[in-house]
């Protein structure tokens, strides 16, 4: 089917908002063109379980789609028209199933080698989209903070090497206290400005006390979430014939309940959580994988305000059978490593911070906890410089957000 | 899309970037690539060169000529190799081995960017599409047919050793013309590792990580690979001598180049093709393991160059082939997860660089003119003197 034959009943087993959503612009979506249809449906048909921010975002763009004239439509979409699908992709289920058709679609295009087409109409669209959407202020800058090398007494390398250029290192700084002047001070920022899922708190291992009000991911207490799906994923391997697609597509339909989780909890949240694990490379794996994959998810999904996020140790390096293996979850921890690995996630987070609205404004930090050193970037604060000033951190946060 | 909420270019670098297109981007990575050699390494520019490795040319030369070819299936980027900040991590290729190559800053993958169907795409000369995830033999003929068939070479001449299970196909294609019995042999020391020790692998765990890319893929072995009976009379290893030697080595790829130099020393193949692994534990999204394995790489990629030259075999009559099958996403990519993975398409997990050096091969060149991946076959054949048919590169003049 082609999007043009698109009718009311067929998004009948989506969830109620996103059915009401999709019903509503029926005529817009049936302008469109399949390879790129399936594509906002995948994002569509999860709109009751997103956050906030990502609903405003499928508004905006939906409110967009029905704004445009035929000849607009036309305009826009001309790149993704022109890309060449199979017989097979316009058969496929893709109201129900769309991401694995975008899958399937990925696969189609590299063979077919119009991935690099689909990539420019993608970047293109987005770009245009980005151009009309109107800008909302944000209540407040934006705040990243990365604290890493949790369990490391002595590193000799150096640190912050790629955000060095950015911002202010400071070598000598008081490290009393610093976590708790840190989650204090995301705490102080989440009560002035209370948005839903604004301001969060990753941790890559066991959590420091904090302030509820602050939105929680840690790996630790994932642990039976993540135990159950190793023995799901070992138990479906198994299987005669199941390859990685088949795989990937089962380990996408997962739902928090199918991996123990409270069906009372607080259902976005949760089905984060799992998409975590289901979608991240690693994060079943190793602790800093899943801290840095969490951070970036965070970013990109919830767009905080406010996000502290915590590196701990992972488990050292074994076979990869037996780092998969449910029955050997937990291994030798491997504090140097993991310090080297917060390092880049740090710079990744920053990365990813950037790419959000207000990014001239905001502000981040990253610390090598229990020690001196930490690097600062802030509107107010030099760009490739170093101070030896022996404030405390939560000074050096005031610094940062000046 | 995830394009629509996730895309904004990242400050003025990044802007001014997305103001390049792709084949500037990939230009922009080879001059990278190109002023660090020349600063670092002493490696001059264009057809200026140090010195030329002496090699006799004609019909005699061909039946001599030896090559071998190091893939890595598991991309590195420019940051932690060729760029200034990644020296520290390849000192053996910066210091020992590019002064004594040419070397190419500007090779470009445009085929799929997964390491068994890129892999399939260098041996074939043609961007092949293939499910990476399934042990089946590419379509086209692979360098070994070509070699094998035109220059009548024994199956003894022709080598593979291959790192995951699922390239145990790579040998030969399902060509018609081509095909069954007429490709190279091929080892996975890793099969061989696992059959050695019966199953029970404890002390060997280390040495069996099997395709990073999707880590619980782990096909089923079938066709000509190497048996262990072999082991004995073609290696002249005893099983326990080879369990002695895994024991030791600390990853799959040591265990690979360990295979590779024994293949040297009792076979002396006139075409052997490693691909090595260790740097795709970048899937994990450990950064410290990614970089881990390319120090190791470098390492080893030295070592073989060092069993070339002493091996009599080799000396002096041989050239090695060093390349990424491709790179790496880059940072800055919103579609990607910086170093983790390769599945934007992006120039940087396009763009990647290729070095020769041994006979025939000026020394102390730097050629940044763009080259596909795909380009390789036919060059390995001008050298070898024997017709990549089916190919679709075009021979590198730089390589003869």
């Amino acid at each position: 089917m082609l999007p043009s034959g698109l009718k009311a009943e067929k998004f009948a087993a989506y969830p109620p908002e996103a059915r009401r959503l999709a019903t509503a612009n029926l005529q817009a979506l049936q302008q469109l063109p399949l390879s790129f249809v399936p594509g906002l449906l995948r994002e569509l048909i999860d709109y009751d379980f997103k956050f906030p921010t990502e609903r405003d975002s499928i508004d905006r763009e939906l409110i967009n789609l029905r704004a445009l004239s035929p000849k607009e439509i036309q305009s826009w979409f001309d790149e993704f028209s022109k890309l060449s699908l199979s017989s097979k992709l316009e058969t496929f289920d893709w109201v129900n199933y769309p991401s694995q058709f975008v899958e399937q679609e990925s696969a189609h295009l590299w063979t077919t080698h119009q991935l690099d087409s689909f990539r420019k109409a993608a970047t293109n669209y987005g770009d245009r989209l980005r151009a009309v959407s109107p800008v909302v202020p944000l209540p407040m800058r934006r705040l990243g903070i990365a604290i890493i090398g949790q369990g490391v007494d002595k590193y000799e390398g150096q640190l912050f090497r790629n955000l060095r250029k950015h911002g202010t290192c400071f070598r000598q700084l008081n490290p009393e206290n610093g976590l708790d002047q840190l989650l204090a001070a995301a705490a102080v920022r989440a009560k002035a400005h209370p948005v839903p899922y604004g301001h969060w708190y990753v941790d890559g291992g066991q959590p420091a006390d904090h302030d509820p009000i602050l939105t929680l991911v840690q790996y630790r207490a994932l642990e039976p979430v993540r135990s159950a799906l190793l023995t799901y994923m070992e138990k479906e391997i198994a299987h005669p014939g199941m390859g990685p697609e088949e795989l990937r597509t089962r380990l996408a339909r997962l739902l928090p309940s199918d991996l123990g989780m409270d069906k009372a909890g607080d259902t976005v949240l949760d089905r984060f959580q799992v998409r975590l694990f289901t979608e991240g490379s690693g994060t079943q794996i190793f602790s800093t994988a899943f801290t840095q994959w969490t951070a970036r998810e965070c970013l990109r999904r919830a767009q905080p305000l406010t996000l502290v996020v915590r590196y701990a140790p992972r488990q050292r390096q074994r076979p990869m059978n037996e780092l998969l293996s449910s029955s050997h979850a937990n291994g030798d921890l491997d504090p140097t490593e993991s310090l080297i690995d917060g390092d880049m996630g740090g710079y990744y987070q920053w990365i990813n911070q950037q790419r959000l609205p207000g990014s001239e404004q905001s502000s981040f930090l990253v610390w090598f906890e229990g020690h001196g050193e930490a690097l600062a970037i802030g509107p107010s604060l030099p760009r490739g410089a170093e101070s030896n000033s022996n404030i405390d951190l939560a000074k050096l946060l005031s610094l940062a957000l000046s | 899309m995830d394009q629509s909420t996730f895309s904004r270019p990242l400050g003025a670098e990044a802007a001014a970037m997305r103001l390049l297109s792709d084949r500037e981007v990939a230009a922009r990575l080879s001059r990278s690539r190109r002023d660090f050699l020349r600063d670092a390494a002493g490696v001059a520019l264009g057809t200026t060169f140090l010195g030329s490795s002496h090699f006799l040319r004609g019909q005699t030369a061909f039946k001599k000529r030896k090559v071998v070819v190091i893939t890595f299936g598991g991309g590195a980027r420019d940051q932690e190799t060729f760029a200034p900040e990644g020296q520290e991590n390849i000192p053996y290729m910066l210091k020992e081995l590019a002064p004594r190559s040419t070397f190419f800053t500007q090779v470009i993958n445009n085929g799929i960017l997964g390491h068994y169907v890129a892999t399939a795409s260098l041996a074939t000369g043609v961007y092949e599409t293939l499910n990476n995830f399934s042990a089946i033999p590419p379509e086209h003929p692979t360098v070994f047919e070509y070699f094998r068939k035109d220059l009548k070479r024994p199956p003894s001449d022709a080598w593979v050793v291959a790192p995951s299970n699922g390239f145990n196909r790579i040998g030969e294609s399902e060509c018609r013309s081509y095909g069954q019995g007429m490709g190279a042999r091929v080892i996975l020391p890793k099969h061989l590792l696992n059959a050695a020790t019966s199953g029970s692998t404890t002390d060997y765990d280390h040495l069996l990580r099997d395709n990073y890319e999707t880590p619980l893929y782990a096909p089923q072995i079938g066709g000509g690979e190497f048996e262990l009976r072999q082991l004995e009379t073609i290696l002249k290893l005893s099983v326990d001598d080879f369990k002695a030697h895994a024991r030791m080595a600390s990853s799959p790829d040591e265990l690979s180049v360990y295979i590779a130099k024994r293949l040297m020393k009792q076979e002396s193949p006139s075409l052997l093709w490693i691909t090595m692994h260790d740097i795709d534990i970048a899937h994990s999204g450990a950064y410290s393991l990614y970089i881990d394995a390319i120090r190791r790489t470098d390492r080893l990629c030295a070592e073989m160059w060092k069993a070339i030259e002493s091996e009599p075999e080799y000396a002096g009559n041989t050239t090695l082939i060093i390349l990424p099958d491709f790179g790496r996403d880059a940072d800055q990519d919103p579609g990607g997860n910086g170093f983790q993975h390769h599945r934007t398409g992006d120039p940087a997990s396009r763009t990647t660089w290729m070095m020769a050096l041994g006979a025939g091969i000026k020394e102390g060149v730097i050629c940044d003119r763009p080259l596909q991946s795909i380009d390789l076959i036919p060059s390995l054949g001008a050298m070898m003197g024997f017709s990549a048919a089916q190919s679709q590169g075009t021979p590198i003049k730089e390589l003869r």
